[in-house]
């Protein structure tokens, strides 16, 4: 059940990117976090929930061949780090787009997607992939 | 009176063509092509499923209606491919969406026809003051069993439907449905595949539905076809709703624009309702269009909308159109069809 209460308490911020600003130092943090790590007790209080636009750039790649089992429809996947428009740097898989248009610099998007089933009696949990924009 | 206030459709984007099933199946492509009029069919991949047509589809609507979330006050999803037996897919598209707490919802169903089944009880609701706006959610993954003649069709998409009174693109002028109880076509619990009633499909399913709810419409509206713009009907393949509206009295040139499934197949309970958001991408102020969905088992939702000027004030492009939908895509063969659709099985509890 610990596996459930978590994908519970994150699914705001899987589903819509919501992240947390500093209300100090105004920086943005993805996944969202109770205290700011520069400020520290200067943001007890003053962190805020803001959505994020789902929009950023891929700064690095890798294209996973090894994949878990679960992947295995999925196969090869990529895996980007990505730099959103708002600051925070995220991992996500990059969906929909063919090997060789995925470039370090491409423009992304945020899409809705499964991320994991728990078998085929379990929960589905759901959250945030990216594909590339189009051009 | 209210009506629509904003819309947003999606359509994944691979596709699979009637020569590659057929390929696999030992049948002739051109009966498929000429036959159904189907010429590509759209495939969802692997991680999506009803739940996340529904929630891209949703987002499109409130981008492109710069619609304030906290304002929706319902939304109802229909679909014959929920994701869970139980657990409503509406809860996961308010979540998704970030929608107040204080919310009516509900999953709908009724083959082809849950999302239109919708799009009445969300106008009822903002009618009888209850809710500013309604969301109505059509959203499929549909399923035709491998070699069966579903499976040139059963394709995936959906479309949200805002209802609302203020800034209105689209009055309901009316709207009706007719059911009745026919074996055309079903699928029992914990059935993979639907079974459908060969004699009962076309005549006295279909049309009979489909023909009867337009003709009724037209009575209560005191209308003709002559007086329509656009026309769109439910769409199980490329021929029914193209005989149905020349039947009633309709000309391509008013049902071209919303007939979609040859182009991306039976999209289900997001069929009638992806023609209508292609009428709407189109349509320009004062354009009157009829749309008529059809549900297996059976019955027919039927509407009679007029554009109205603040569709002109609405930046349609703002949120993908179903032209761009129809351009992006990239088609699979058999086998990785096959592989996306789970049409190929792992043993034990892989996933
Ligand atoms: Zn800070």
């Amino acid at each position: 059940m610990g596996e459930l209460s978590r994908i519970w308490r994150e699914s705001d911020h899987r589903y819509r990117l919501v992240a947390h600003e500093c209300g100090n130092c105004k920086r943005i943090f993805f996944p969202p976090r109770d205290v700011c790590p520069i400020c520290h007790r200067d943001s007890i209080g003053k962190m805020r929930e803001v959505e994020l636009s789902g929009k950023g750039t891929i700064s690095s790649f890798t294209v996973v061949h090894d994949s878990p089992r679960a992947f295995k429809r999925q196969r090869p996947y990529v895996l980007a780090l990505i730099d959103l428009d708002e600051g925070p740097t995220i991992t996500a898989q990059i969906v929909d787009t063919p090997l060789d248009q995925i470039e370090i610099g491409k423009r992304v998007h945020s899409v809705f997607r499964r991320i994991h089933e728990d078998g085929p009696g379990g929960i589905i949990q759901y959250g945030y992939k990216f594909a590339v924009d189009l051009s | 009176m209210s009506g629509i206030v904003s819309y947003g459709s999606y359509i994944p984007k691979y596709r699979i063509k009637p020569e590659e099933i057929a390929r696999i199946w030992g049948e002739n492509p051109e009966h498929i092509k000429k036959g159904l009029y189907i010429l590509s069919k759209s495939v969802p991949a692997p991680d999506e499923d009803t739940a996340t047509i529904a929630v891209e589809a949703a987002r499109n609507a409130v981008k492109r209606g710069r619609i304030n979330v906290k304002d929706i006050g319902a939304i109802f999803v229909g679909s014959e491919s929920h994701p869970y037996a139980v657990k409503p897919t509406a809860t996961i598209v308010a979540s998704a969406l970030g929608v107040d707490f204080s919310l009516f919802s509900a999953d709908y169903e009724f083959a082809c026809k849950a999302g239109t089944a919708a799009i009445q009880n969300a106008k009822a609701m903002v009618d009888a003051g209850y809710i500013k706006l309604g969301m109505a959610i059509g959203s499929d993954t549909s399923q035709g069993a491998p070699g069966d003649a579903l499976e040139y069709s059963a394709s995936a998409g959906g479309t949200a439907i805002i209802i609302g009174k203020d800034n209105v693109i689209a009055e309901i002028n009316h709207t009706l449905s007719v059911t009745s109880d026919t074996p055309d076509f079903w699928r029992r619990e914990g059935q993979p595949y639907p079974t459908h009633g060969e004699r009962f499909t076309g005549e006295p399913a279909y049309f009979k539905h489909v023909m009867s709810a337009a003709k009724l419409l037209m009575e209560r509206a005191n209308s003709e076809p002559g007086d329509y713009r656009y026309a769109v009907f439910h769409q199980p393949n490329g021929k029914f709703p193209s005989r149905a509206a020349k039947k009633l009295g309709f000309t391509e040139e008013q049902f071209k624009t919303g007939l979609l499934t040859p182009y991306i197949g039976n999209t289900y309970s997001g069929s009638m309702m992806t023609g209508l958001s292609a009428v709407l991408d189109e349509a320009s102020p004062g354009d009157r269009i009829l749309a008529v969905s059809f549900g297996s088992g059976a019955g027919s939702d039927a509407f009679d909308i007029t554009v109205t000027e603040h569709i002109d004030d609405m930046e349609r492009e703002s949120a993908s159109t179903i032209k761009q939908f129809l351009n992006n895509v990239e088609y699979v063969d058999y086998s990785i069809y096959a592989k996306f659709k789970k049409k190929i099985v792992f043993g034990g509890n892989l996933e």
